[in-house]
């Protein structure tokens, strides 16, 4: 990195949006660390609602990544790997989440599995429960929400390590569990660990979804999102120091993960 | 156990090959000839229509797991997060094998490709020649009755290219199932086949021993892998060699037929000659002396007049179905 | 061509961005809690039908974000919240001198059509699920001191961040009860039921309005302060479920 690029020095016309680019995404969040009063922090951290609110943040993304990894890693190499009728279809839709506005993923769980939903109602009728007000409710939220990431990144994963290897794999006798056992996720791995940061990431910056599905309450429902939009309503300052707290965990955990993972991907 | 396949893909290949246990069949042609397609099917990593039966199962009906035939790649396809020893015990290990002695396995054919030592080793830290071998093992290990070896050569350096390729012959020589050896080098073909295999578009142009392709040759493409020049007089060939070439700067006055009119397009040393690139109203290949080369100033761009002497002329019929009698 | 179409649309983007910028001179910005809605946008057309070629902008929002808005100085000529304790940041911050009580809002109870949980009284809401506004918004505030001077001690199932947010719980059949303004029950007609809560209107929440500071033309704001404190108003306002202050 340092002395003279062999290549010559970096074009402006390169490096000012580059400046720019960087500069759109850190200036907000300094000036929110500047703006927060180190007392109110402080308070912040010591309150138990915080507390609760961060616990249930990280262990109902880290929940919803393990769900989205069960269930989107086998989806991402069908997309991948298998040539179905309908498949063009299938991966346009996968993503169409990403694009919804969260309140609109809200209503859409709410229409499949609230009580008088879709899949909610026979539920509700034939075991009492309903997923709206619970964590379970919360992580269905998150995994709606991250999947379509998940899915997406590992499926690009999956194509750049090409069907090659799976094609020796098989011809040495190897079913094509055991390939996807013994040759395509280990290939993929760097990918797939990318994958799984972005779930957890985008999962616990989930905000919409969860609070139009699920409610908020403290212990059960209320993640760090939607404790510092309840919190904003009545006192500026503490929502300031949630949302710097929100903001150091989420930067600890991918400043760790990064050197790890991130980069190799 | 024989190998009788008839393989079809639509639009890209059509062709027709038998062979006897211990066969070591060289397919040969131009690039886009099918000669990889042909291999990839027989795999099962290629979708086409027929059947190849090898003693008496059709392949075309056995998914690529239970055709039980080996593959070497063009480039290998090493698993890279597997050592060499687990690449080679992959195979057994897949067909249910405990790890334990499919893993002994693995280092029986190691030892036998003389590559022992790196069984340790990640595919990324073996050199071309290391890993070819090591992709040798891993399709030798299976016992399989019919091994596909596409290009196994290309890509590596000469000096390893060559002693590999007489070490494969010893292997193959051992080998009692069938071979199909995809290459585009003559030398692979004259040394380690019994039986030529020449692809042209899709279809069979020639089947013969190697001396009969090499004397003979019926493409253009064989031809110049074999270092003759081909010439085509209606149903007949007429081969000679570029040694019998005489190069002037004049037209010759004597015999008329033998001679043609042409410009330089290349020279590079072959053996102890220079070997001439000539087009003209015949693309041809002559051998001449670097004395010669540098009296007649042959350099690119030289008009020349070829002749050669009818005695040094061989002349065939051009059907394949002859060529082999 | 192909080249020019960049630059066209930046010229077509920063013209857009400027005109944001530019006021129009005969136009009113109003920022209103969300529960106004209804009535503010009745009452503009009546004062654009009073005021010839006088447009009026109405911009809603929860009393906290609009109050910290015009705190910070956004354009605004009116201010109107939901409850005091809004209306005193633009106090503090200087905004607004002597705001007005417009009109109150009280608790009800509102249940899916048909009441399928058969709530009568606060006490009902104990092990049925239902909603209320958090504990720091101002709807939740008044929930409080609802339930502690009903005496009743029930666990709700979620504490929504605002009075509409609790509504559409209900609304939606998510929630069995709900404690909502009056002017939300009203609102939402058949989709809910309404049950009033004995000692409710002892709890009231009180709308305050203001002319800003900011304002462009301080006249016309007051005209639209004097409209909606005015007799015209106070029929709207009563028509909409909202009490007399």
């Amino acid at each position: 990195m340092t002395g003279r690029d062999p290549l010559g020095r970096a074009p402006w016309i390169l490096v000012v949006p580059a400046v720019l680019g960087a500069g759109v995404l850190l200036v907000p969040l300094a000036a929110m660390v500047a703006a927060t009063d180190p007392r109110g922090l402080a308070d912040a951290l010591a309150s138990e609602a915080a507390r609760d609110a961060l616990w249930l943040s990280v262990s109902t993304s880290t929940a919803a990544m393990l769900v989205s990894l069960v269930i989107g890693l086998p989806l991402a190499w069908l997309l991948a790997r298998v040539d179905f009728p309908g498949s063009r279809l299938v991966r346009a839709l996968v993503i169409v989440p990403m694009v919804l506005p969260p309140v609109v993923a809200g209503i859409a769980l709410r229409s499949a599995f609230g009580r008088s939903g879709l899949i909610g109602e026979p539920l509700l009728d034939l075991t009492g429960f309903a997923f709206p007000y619970t964590t379970s409710g919360v992580v269905l939220a998150h995994v709606f929400v991250a999947l379509p990431f998940l899915v997406i990144s590992i499926e690009g994963a999956l194509r750049s390590t090409g069907s090659g290897y799976d094609g020796a794999a098989a011809t040495l006798g190897a079913s094509r569990w055991t390939t996807f056992r013994r040759v395509t996720v280990p290939l993929a791995l760097p990918g797939i660990a990318a994958a799984m940061v972005l779930a957890w990431a985008r999962s616990l910056g989930e905000f919409g979804a969860t609070i139009t599905f699920n409610g908020n309450y403290p212990g059960t429902t209320q993640t760090m999102p939607t404790l510092i939009y309840v919190a904003r309503q009545s006192d500026a300052d503490a929502a300031l120091a949630l949302s710097l707290i929100m903001l150091l965990v989420s930067v600890g955990v991918l400043v760790a993960l990064r050197d790890r993972w991130l980069v190799t991907a | 156990m024989t190998l009788a396949a008839r393989l079809a893909i639509p639009g890209r290949l059509d062709v027709e090959v038998d062979a006897e246990p211990g066969d070591v069949i060289a397919l040969v042609g131009p690039n886009g000839a099918g000669k990889s397609s042909f291999v990839h099917a027989l795999a099962g990593l290629q979708h086409a229509e027929g059947s190849a039966l090898l003693g008496g199962r059709d392949l075309l009906a056995l998914a690529p797991q239970e055709r039980e035939v080996g593959v070497v790649f063009q480039d290998q396809r090493l698993f890279p997060h597997l050592s060499a020893l687990d690449n080679v015990a992959f195979g057994p290990r897949s067909r249910g094998e405990p790890k334990h002695s499919a893993r002994a396995a693995a280092r029986t054919w190691l030892e036998r490709l003389g590559v022992a030592e790196l069984a340790d080793r990640k595919p990324a830290q073996l050199s071309g020649g290391q890993a070819q071998r090591v992709a040798i093992a891993r399709a030798l290990v299976t016992d399989p009755d019919l091994l596909l070896l596409d290009e196994p050569f290309t890509g590596l350096d000469v000096g390893v290219a060559a002693t590999l390729r007489i070490e494969l012959g010893k292997h193959l020589a051992d080998f009692r199932g069938i071979t199909l050896l995809v290459t585009h080098d003559a030398l692979d073909a004259l040394t380690l086949a019994t039986t030529v295999v020449v692809l042209d578009s899709g279809r069979v142009a020639q089947v013969g021993t190697p001396a009969e392709v090499a004397a003979q040759p019926l493409t253009e493409h064989v031809a110049r892998l074999v270092g003759l020049n081909v010439l085509r007089d209606g149903d007949r060939l007429r081969a000679f060699s570029p040694a019998a070439v005489t190069v002037s700067r004049h037209a010759p006055a004597d015999s008329a037929r033998n001679r043609w009119h042409g410009v330089v397009r290349g020279a590079a040393p072959h053996g102890d000659a220079i070997r001439l690139q000539v087009t003209g109203e015949r693309d041809l290949i002559a051998d001449v002396t670097p004395a010669a080369s540098r009296e007649l100033a042959l350099v690119p761009g030289q008009e020349v007049w070829l002749s050669v002497k009818e005695t040094a002329v061989t002349t065939y019929d051009a059907r394949a179905d002859a060529a082999s009698d | 061509m192909r080249r020019g179409t960049p630059v066209v649309a930046t010229v077509l983007v920063l013209s857009t961005l400027a005109a944001c910028g530019t006021d129009d001179a005969d136009s009113l910005q109003v920022l209103a809690a969300a529960s106004l809605t209804d009535v503010f946008t009745d009452l503009a057309d009546q004062f654009e039908a009073d005021h010839d070629g006088v447009e009026v902008e109405l911009s809603f929002g929860s009393s906290t974000d609009l109050a910290e808005q015009a705190a910070d100085g956004a354009p605004g000529d009116v201010l109107a919240t939901a409850d005091r304790a809004a209306m005193a940041l633009a106090e503090d911050a200087g905004v607004v001198a002597d705001p007005q009580v417009f009109a109150t809002n009280m608790l009800v109870i509102v249940t899916p059509p048909g009441n399928p949980a058969g709530i009568a009284t606060l006490a009902d809401l104990d092990g049925a699920t239902w909603v209320r506004c958090a504990d720091d918004v101002p709807c939740g505030r008044v929930a409080l001191d609802v339930l502690a001077a009903a005496g009743v001690d029930a666990e709700p199932a979620s504490l929504e961040e605002d009075a509409r947010a609790t509504l559409d719980k209900v609304v939606s059949g998510e929630a069995e009860a709900g404690l909502v303004y009056a002017t939300d029950a009203v609102a939402a007609g058949a989709d809910v039921a309404s049950i009033p809560i004995d000692g409710a209107e002892e709890q009231l929440t009180s709308y305050s309005i203001g002319a800003l500071d900011q304002a462009e033309d301080g006249d016309l704001a007051q005209e639209w302060v004097d409209l909606v404190t005015g007799d015209e108003g106070e029929a709207a306002l009563a028509e909409a479920g909202f009490g007399p202050p």
